[in-house]
Parts: C-alpha cells; sequence; structure tokens
C-alpha cells in the first residue's frame, strides 16, 4: 500500500515541480535557478511539517508515505540543483553557484526547522 | 508568446531562437536541466497536445524515481536521526546526480538537445532523475540529526552530500562529454555510445 501512496506522491510531485519551474521563471529573467530554489525550500518546509506530524502522531505512516516520500521527495531534486551549480560555475559564474549552494542549504533548513515546529505544534 | 499570453516581458532572448540577436547573450544552453525558458524549445515543450504528453511522461517518471528511491530508503533508513548516517539517501543523490551528468551531455549540451528526442530530458531528467533523487528529505534528515545531538554527523552528512553530488555530476558529465567528444582516436567520432540504457 505504501508503495502505490510513494508512487502517486511521485506522479504528482515531479510535474508540480516542472510546472512550478516555469511559473517562476517566467517571471524572472536570470541565469539563478530561483525556480529549483523555490521548489526545494518550499518541499522542505512541507516535509518538516509532516515530519513534526509524524513525531507527534497526528500523520500516519500512510501520510507520510504519500505527501513526505512520494510528493515532497519529487518535488524536491538534488539532480537539478548539482547540474545547475556545475553550469554556473562552467559558465564562469562561479559567486553564483556557491550563493547556490549555500542559499539553498540555509534556506531548506531554516524551512525544515519552520516545519518542524509548526507539524509539532499541530499536535499539542 | 506563451500560451496563456504571461510570456511578454519574461525571459525572452533577444533576437529570436536561439538568442543571437544584438545583445550579447551567453546563454543559449540550459542551465537548469528540468526546464530552462532561455532556450526556445523548452519555453514552446507545454503548448498543445504534446504538452499534456510532456507533463504525463513527467508523472510516470517522477513515479518511478520516487518507487526507486523509496526501494532504497527501506534497505537503508535513515532513522529519523537515530541511527546515525543516511546511508540510503546519500547513495540516491549521489547516483542521481552522476546520471543527471551524463544524461545531460547525451541530450541538454552541444546541439545534442536538438537531436534527442522530445521526451528524453523530461522523462529521464525531470521525471525519473528528478523524483529519485529528493532535497526535502536530505534537509529534514540533517535537522534530524541535529536534533538528536549528532552535529558531527549532521555536518558530515550535510557537506558530504554537496561535495559529492557537485563531484558526481562533474564526474558524469565529463566522462559523457568526453566520450562523445568528435575526432578521438579510438572512438567513432561522434557516434553515441549506447548508455542510454544505463540512464535510468
Amino acid at each position: 500500500m505504501n508503495w502505490l501512496l510513494v508512487a502517486v506522491g511521485g506522479a504528482v510531485g515531479a510535474p508540480l515541480r516542472y510546472l512550478t519551474d516555469r511559473a517562476v521563471q517566467i517571471r524572472h529573467d536570470s541565469l539563478f535557478p530561483w525556480g529549483t530554489f523555490t521548489v526545494n525550500v518550499a518541499g522542505s518546509l512541507l516535509m518538516g511539517l509532516l515530519t513534526g506530524a509524524a513525531v507527534s502522531g497526528a500523520a500516519g505512516p500512510q501520510v507520510t508515505a504519500l505527501l513526505g516520500t512520494g510528493l515532497c521527495g519529487a518535488l524536491t531534486t538534488y539532480s537539478t540543483f548539482s547540474y545547475e551549480t556545475l553550469r554556473l560555475a562552467e559558465k564562469g559564474r562561479g559567486l553564483q553557484a556557491a550563493a547556490n549552494v549555500a542559499g539553498s542549504l540555509a534556506a531548506g533548513l531554516a524551512a525544515v526547522f519552520l516545519g518542524l515546529a509548526l507539524g509539532r505544534g499541530l499536535a499539542a | 508568446m506563451t500560451g496563456s499570453g504571461r510570456g511578454a516581458g519574461g525571459p525572452d532572448g533577444p533576437g529570436g531562437p536561439g538568442g543571437r540577436g544584438g545583445a550579447p547573450d551567453p546563454r543559449g544552453e540550459a542551465v537548469d536541466p528540468d526546464v530552462d525558458l532561455h532556450v526556445p524549445a523548452q519555453r514552446a515543450e507545454t503548448r498543445g497536445r504534446h504538452g499534456l504528453t510532456v507533463v504525463a511522461v513527467i508523472g510516470a517518471g517522477g513515479a518511478l524515481g520516487a518507487l526507486a528511491r523509496h526501494a532504497m530508503q527501506v534497505w537503508l533508513p535513515s532513522g529519523g536521526g537515530e541511527t546515525g548516517f543516511p546511508w540510503g539517501v546519500f547513495s540516491v543523490n549521489l547516483l542521481g546526480c552522476a546520471l543527471i551528468g551524463v544524461l545531460m551531455a547525451l541530450v541538454g549540451e552541444g546541439g545534442r538537445e536538438e537531436r534527442a528526442h522530445a521526451l528524453a530530458r523530461p522523462f529521464l531528467g525531470v521525471g525519473v532523475l528528478g523524483g529519485f533523487t529528493t532535497f526535502s528529505t536530505y534537509a529534514a534528515d540533517v535537522a534530524l540529526l541535529l536534533e538528536a545531538g549528532r552535529p558531527g554527523v549532521a555536518v558530515a552528512y550535510l557537506g558530504g552530500t554537496v561535495l559529492g553530488a557537485v563531484a558526481a555530476v562533474w564526474a558524469g558529465a565529463s566522462a559523457a562529454r568526453a566520450a562523445l567528444a568528435p575526432g578521438r582516436g579510438s572512438g567513432p567520432g561522434g557516434r553515441r555510445p549506447d548508455v542510454g540504457g544505463g540512464v535510468r
């Protein structure tokens, strides 16, 4: 059952990443990968929320499989993030490449901690 | 000119397709392997029926990638910060990064993007590899390791994944570009080695 939920979540998460990426890019004429940054931070927030809710018992294993492993897992991406970082560096934009790494890690971690606090608060 | 009409004033390169107009524009090849609207073909790929197909194959690829990642997580669970280094997701992310490097060299660079199948990047890159690798699980595991009082493991995992991922994507792309480079002594110049089966 969990495998099916993971697949369904993944089938929604990946197109959502693609469409969000397009929607972000259409508003910015920038080489900086704001679209991927956006999905990674948003997905980290949701993952923190789910993890916090799971720890406190507000979210069961099936919800975690569907929305956590499936949706958040596929909405966010490491392969896209690392290829973008490589391309920025290859184009001589080392500063943007470094900012992409540092900014994504800092914002992603902050989003997880915020989500964890919110998720635990849900069941408190 | 996008279907929704929102594109006016968007990242439309000057001088039409290719962006080779008057203004100096170093773009042309994608930075973002999921979709890069600086590439005219990718701007257009959501139009009409083809757009539905693109979104559908991304969904199918995302389901496959997520299942493969789940299998690795079941085999090597992270344990929510309690059991140490999350080797399962670590392996998933590094493997996925090496493969996106190979894939983009095959279908996204050096003019090969124009000859590649129109659904290769959406299915394999955006869907399968994007769904396989994950940033949110990684960030959550780092946070849980910190909360569990394991800052050393957390920092090692945080830094090890970033360094490993960038090294992996560089290695994958470099190896594939070298294999594809025309005029190499041994290999048949320009012929595409049959690595397609490995790009999953």
